[in-house]
């Protein structure tokens, strides 16, 4: 489903990404962790086609987002960090122009729309404007656009950040009911609800993968048994490396 | 070909439409369409004296098309690109399979809609020239003509710029100043000072790429081809270079 070859990016001397490479199967919830800085975001709009890698490429449902761009990204739901949007738009209006610009027109449009708002459950604040939404909402907003083409393999960068503990469950029951027919890229820096909803994980440092595993597994490689223990070992040391 | 067309222009409908309605969604087109009446109304009333002419044309209400559009065409580009960038939308709109030059002819054809509204809104001034006098109507049409073809141009600088920098007023500054030079290039000031250091040719070179004299032989209700081709060939110059320094994002 999602392909990553050895990707690479360097912002001037800044070498940001290091060759990052893993695959990711149908039904797998993918936990991107690492702490601010790792490259999960760089990795992950290189991923959505917004950032060109220096070198390495990331196949989306068997289609290169080098050699085939626009295949790529069709068969790809994003969510940015921070869910960016159309902030004088409504929600509706905003759906529509997403539906619009991937080539989806009339019935299937409309479907789209419609199921994509009882998904992200965000019926109640059609009528609003997003530039007067709660951050709640609003990421709520950006992942129905994110997921109303159906595509086979969703990245989202932090989707559950800012959000209220309610929000959070309702976001991560989202991902639950989804996660049997699709491959998901999570990236997040709160490591208490990877066990909750991802089915693996993936540690990256310095633009480097550094583990990879279960959640589980993962966890046992901390002295406590916890992922946030395993969490600062596995980033102390690789910093300790490259002191 | 039919394929790599619909690639390439496959999201202008959702661009255009988005772009429209963001101008129409916030107080943007209404308050640029105010002012800019306004303005072009206080020039043609107060400055050409309008009444006082004699003649039943609207060429002093033409004369003001250039430097008009030269400040307030920059105000209505500016946002187009700057704005994504600041909201960070340009990623959202990067990551969905869209051609540039569908984004590109997208926005820049919202914003050459608005300011055709704004010319069209004119029109009371075009009824009231033909209620007092007998104007030659096909000389006016063709003056709107070239004229909406030219704010066309001043709208490409202003859309190119917003793509370059992420900041709407600085790109309204560079915008306005560009916008001037090609402008002015055809003042008779700036003429005679070229024609004294390059001498006759030089002069002509430079007028040659000025708004205002390309724009003269239309004020006089001349359709000259060269005028078309050259307003039609600047956008697409502009347009081109947006679609460059847009897609320079992806390079980070």
């Amino acid at each position: 489903m999602l392909d990553i070859q050895r990707l690479e990016k360097s912002f001037g001397a800044k070498h940001a990404v290091r060759g990052v490479s893993f695959r990711l199967e149908k039904g797998t919830v993918l936990g991107f962790l690492g702490p601010n800085g790792a490259g999960k975001s760089t990795t992950m709009r290189m991923i959505a086609g917004v950032l060109e890698p220096d070198a390495g490429d990331a196949l989306i449902d068997g289609k290169s987002i080098l050699a085939n761009r626009r295949e790529a990204q069709r068969a790809l739901g994003y969510l940015p960090e921070g869910a960016p949007l159309y902030e004088d738009m409504t929600p509706p209006e905003f759906l529509f122009f997403m539906a619009s610009a991937r080539g989806m027109n009339g019935v299937a449009r409309k479907d789209g729309v419609e199921r994509a708002i009882a998904d992200a459950r965000i019926s109640t604040v059609c009528d609003q404007r997003i530039g007067s939404l709660s951050k709640g909402y609003r990421r709520r907003v950006g992942l129905a656009g994110a997921i109303l083409h159906d595509p086979p393999v969703l990245l989202l960068d932090e989707p559950t950040d800012g959000l209220d503990p309610n929000q959070k469950r309702a976001v991560r029951a989202l991902i639950a009911r989804m996660a049997p027919h699709k491959a998901i890229l999570i990236s997040t820096h709160t490591l208490t609800e990877v066990p909750a909803m991802c089915t693996r994980a993936i540690v990256v440092d310095r633009g480097l993968v550094i583990a990879d595993g279960t959640p589980e597994a993962l966890a046992k490689k901390s002295e406590d048994g916890t992922l946030e223990g395993a969490f600062t070992r596995l980033t102390d040391q690789a910093e300790a490396e490259s002191a | 070909m039919m394929v790599w067309l619909r690639e390439q222009f496959g999201g202008f409908t959702a661009t255009y439409r988005r772009e429209l309605g963001a101008y129409f969604a916030t107080p943007m087109a209404y308050v640029f369409l105010a002012v800019f009446l306004l303005a072009l109304g206080v020039f043609t009333w107060e400055a050409s004296r309008f009444f006082d002419t004699g003649s039943a044309d609207l060429a002093p209400f033409f004369v003001w098309h250039p430097w008009l559009y030269m400040i307030f065409l920059p105000a209505l580009a500016m946002r187009l690109w700057a704005d994504e960038r600041s909201a960070g939308t340009d990623e959202l709109l990067l990551s969905l399979p869209l051609g540039m030059p569908g984004l590109v002819l997208g926005k820049l054809l919202a914003a050459w809609t608005v300011s055709g509204v704004g010319l069209a809104l004119t029109a009371p001034m075009w009824v009231t020239v033909n209620v007092l006098g007998s104007p030659d109507n096909a000389a006016i049409m063709l003056t709107y003509m070239v004229s909406f073809l030219m704010a066309g141009a001043y709208l490409s600088i202003g859309a190119a710029i917003s793509a370059l920098t992420g900041s709407q007023v600085t790109a309204f500054v560079i915008s306005v100043v560009i916008a001037f030079i090609f402008t002015a290039a055809g003042w008779p000031v700036v003429l005679s000072g070229v024609k004294s250091v390059f001498g006759t040719g030089g002069a002509e070179l430079v007028a040659s790429f000025s708004f205002l004299a390309q724009f003269e032989g239309a004020q006089r209700g001349v359709l000259e081809l060269r005028a078309v081709v050259f307003f039609l060939g600047f956008t697409a110059f502009w347009a081109t270079l947006n679609g460059l320094w847009a897609t320079r994002q992806r390079l980070g």
